[in-house]
């Protein structure tokens, strides 16, 4: 071997590596990509909050319109509505608002329910304290659930310049299938209940 | 492959029949056979996209009455044209052929890999067509985006055929473009520093650092799609915790710089056929190779201007607005420098010339329609209808396609030994240019109107524009069928060639060796200490 298709091995070396490390970020994008829809309310991802922040001012008693929107993908014989179709609420007010689901479906099933609101922008300022979209729900065939989710709005969407025009933000969720495992898991009385608000799962946004 | 003139003997027996050209390490076989692919390639892609103007040529339903089939064939029809005719043809086939003999190597660094990278790609053009005859075929578009593309609708193997076709596709692409890089940056000719290299080398060079970069992050997003479509994961379903913006993302920081990745070449060729043919050293050359090395860089950075109506808050908007406006400057600098090379030249209009400008010209218009959808307020409107089509035909299938020709025009002497037919070369280019420019302009006019992308059908408010473009699709296709007319009168040409068929303008090193370029060349490396670049 000569010096120089050492050197070609060298450089062929690098040029490999450089693939190896672009196939590993758009992988480690993945995470990433959870992370800063979390972190920045990228594409109407909520948050989750303890408590409303007590913040005094002005801006307290301002009104923002509240809107419900329900889907259940075709794969899951559910029926899911909100009871009110929209909310007047007070920003910075804790609100509770109730879904309801039905299994019409022959089966007991596990849904897990996604959400996000629109506008997008909005995202960042909604804030849910306790929600059913939090954990798996089991719903046993024929059985009728109330589903309450409480939230407050961020007094401060209307110091951001680009959200203060908002007036009306629109809750929207569509209940999924959930996967097979965790159907099993279900069925054998390990995980899940109908009434657990507890076992936060990981939010996130349905684009 | 012996690299260096001390060994290079070992390999002076010249294979011959079908092992010369299956089992081929030599970059000029090899360069000849990815021609010859995207030759074939171009007649499969150009069929299908003729049987889609015929059906576009008036309103209703007249022969495709599977609307599926329909989405098949522009699926295939964009898959086909952007990675087995554009790519192969402008690196693979005069990538292979010419940087070697540009710097004055003697082959490509890793003859063998040269030789994969070719089969693996053959492979892949089958993988596609099947993809598109077996079943219901794969009718996502060539942007693939999920949900369209999961099992929920598209159940079956087609899509899945598709996807192992590219990740063959791309593998091709890595190989290929670690080949070049390699040779491009370690067996140039003792000085010829990287400021001294020719135009089209740097075009290459960048072409290939960008497939390094883009095409692992499309297989890394293929195989979440496999995995998604095959073993339950959830990369992009939103009922796993998923999102299917993700793969619109992942799919654009490649999508994006593959644009680049077709179009960088083109301007190498033409910046070599200009200057030849003003028997002017190109103008700016340094200007030239960073406006490639710029638009190369921030290719990277302004994927998301295809994703203007996916939700992008108002901020967001404004970067990629921005960021992709930036792109005109570094394009305009290298329009400029082809009119100043021109300017005060002694020109000749030979058929290549013609090309080349017939190049600047489209890709001008084709740039100027680009800054037009860059404005996200304006793409909002113009998402997904003909203007967006017309916008990208005219830089690649006619940008990107006259500087094939071009090259072609230019290097077949070199290739073959033998003279293209002046005359019939320039009526050619004529009624090609006429034929193109018949088919897509009026497509501008469509999209504004409102007339949406990948739909069999349309109202009769589209149906005279329509009319003229399938007019020029047929003018088209003559010029075509009349392409292959003069390879044809090419290869039973008596005439030969000198080694320098162009005289004084031509100044770069393949034209130093005979024509036809013999089966080894270069092996004893020129010396270029002291001459100027280009």
């Amino acid at each position: 071997m000569s010096k120089a298709s050492n050197k070609n091995r060298k450089t062929a070396i690098v040029l490999f590596s450089i693939v190896g490390g672009m196939v590993g970020l758009a992988f480690a994008s993945v995470p990433l990509y959870q992370l800063f829809c979390q972190v920045t309310g990228y594409g109407g991802t909520t948050r989750v909050a303890e408590a409303p922040i007590k913040t005094a001012g002005q801006k307290l008693g301002r009104i923002i319109t509240v809107r419900f929107d329900a889907n259940v993908n075709s794969a899951l014989p559910w029926l899911f509505k909100p009871l009110q179709k929209e909310m007047k609420v007070r920003v910075g007010e804790e609100v509770l608002a109730h879904y309801t689901a039905k299994n019409i479906g022959p089966d007991p099933v596990v849904g897990n329910a996604m959400f996000n609101v629109t506008p997008f922008k909005a995202g960042p300022y909604f804030n849910k304290v306790e929600c059913f979209c939090f954990s798996e729900q089991l719903l046993k065939p024929n059985e009728e659930v109330p589903m309450p989710v409480s939230f407050f709005v961020d007094p401060e969407i209307f110091d951001n310049p680009s959200t203060k025009d908002v007036h009306t933000i629109t809750l929207s969720y569509t209940f999924y299938r959930a996967p097979e495992d965790t159907q099993i898991e279900a069925l054998e009385g390990k995980t899940v209940s109908t009434d657990a608000i507890k076992r936060k799962i990981k939010p996130t946004n349905n684009g | 492959m012996a690299y260096g003139a001390s060994e290079a003997h070992d390999d002076h027996h010249t294979p011959t029949g079908w092992k010369r050209w299956a089992y081929s390490t030599n970059h000029k076989d090899i360069g000849t056979m990815y021609l010859v692919l995207s030759v074939i390639a171009a007649i499969i892609g150009g069929c299908m996209s003729w049987y889609i103007r015929l059906e576009l040529a008036e309103p209703g339903i007249q022969y495709i009455t599977d609307f599926q089939f329909y989405n098949v064939l522009v699926t295939a029809h964009g898959f086909i044209m952007v990675f087995f005719v554009v790519m192969p043809a402008l690196i693979g086939g005069f990538g292979n052929w010419i940087i070697p003999l540009m710097i004055g190597a003697p082959d490509m660094a890793f003859p063998r890999m040269n030789n994969i990278s070719f089969w693996l790609l053959a492979a892949a053009l089958v993988l596609l067509v099947m993809s598109a005859l077996i079943g219901d075929g794969a009718g996502t578009g060539w942007t693939v985006y999920p949900p369209l593309s999961n099992a929920d609708y598209h159940p079956g193997p087609s899509v899945d055929l598709g996807i192992l076709s590219l990740h063959l596709a791309g593998a091709s692409s890595i190989l290929g473009a670690i080949n070049l890089i390699t040779t491009i940056l370690n067996m140039r000719a003792p000085g010829m520093t990287i400021h001294r290299m020719p135009l089209f080398v740097w075009s290459i060079l960048i072409t290939a650092v960008l497939l390094l970069l883009a095409i692992p992050v499309l297989a890394g997003a293929l195989t979440m799609l496999l995995t998604d479509r095959n073993f339950g994961t959830a990369f992009f379903s939103p009922g796993g915790g998923g999102d299917p913006i993700l793969w619109q993302h992942l799919f654009w920081f490649f999508g994006h710089p593959e644009v680049y990745i077709m179009i960088l070449p083109a301007f190498g060729i033409v910046s070599h056929v200009v200057s030849t043919f003003s028997k002017k050293p190109v103008f700016g050359y340094l200007g030239m190779a960073y406006a490639m090395s710029s638009i190369g860089v921030i290719g990277f950075v302004v994927w998301a201007h295809h994703m203007y109506t996916v939700g992008l808050d108002v901020d967001t908007r404004a970067y990629f607005i921005a960021a992709t406006m930036v792109i005109a400057v570094p394009t305009g600098i290298k329009i400029f420098s082809w009119i100043a090379t021109m300017w005060g030249g002694s020109i000749r209009f030979d058929t290549p010339m013609l090309w080349a400008v017939g190049f600047i010209f489209l890709f001008v218009v084709g740039g100027v329609t680009g800054v037009v959808l860059a404005n996200s307020g304006v793409d909002l409107a113009f998402h997904d209808t003909y203007y967006v089509v017309a916008h990208f035909h005219y830089v690649l299938s006619l940008g990107a396609v006259f500087s094939i020709f071009c090259g072609f025009y230019y290097w077949i002497g070199k290739m073959t030994g033998k003279r293209y037919p002046e005359t019939l070369g320039k009526i050619h280019f004529w009624i090609t240019f006429v034929g193109v420019n018949i088919l897509f302009f009026p497509q501008h006019f469509l999209g504004m109107a409102g007339m949406p992308r990948r739909i069999p059908d349309y109202p009769d408010a589209f149906a005279g524009w329509n009319y003229v473009s399938s007019i020029g699709a047929l003018i088209t296709a003559i010029g075509t069928v009349f392409f292959f007319y003069v390879v044809y009168r090419t290869f039973s040409s008596k005439e030969a060639v000198e080694g320098n068929q162009w005289g004084e303008g031509a100044t770069t090193l393949e034209w130093t060796v005979p024509s036809p370029a013999p089966f080894h060349t270069h092996e004893e490396i020129p010396n270029m200490e002291g001459k100027p670049a280009e």
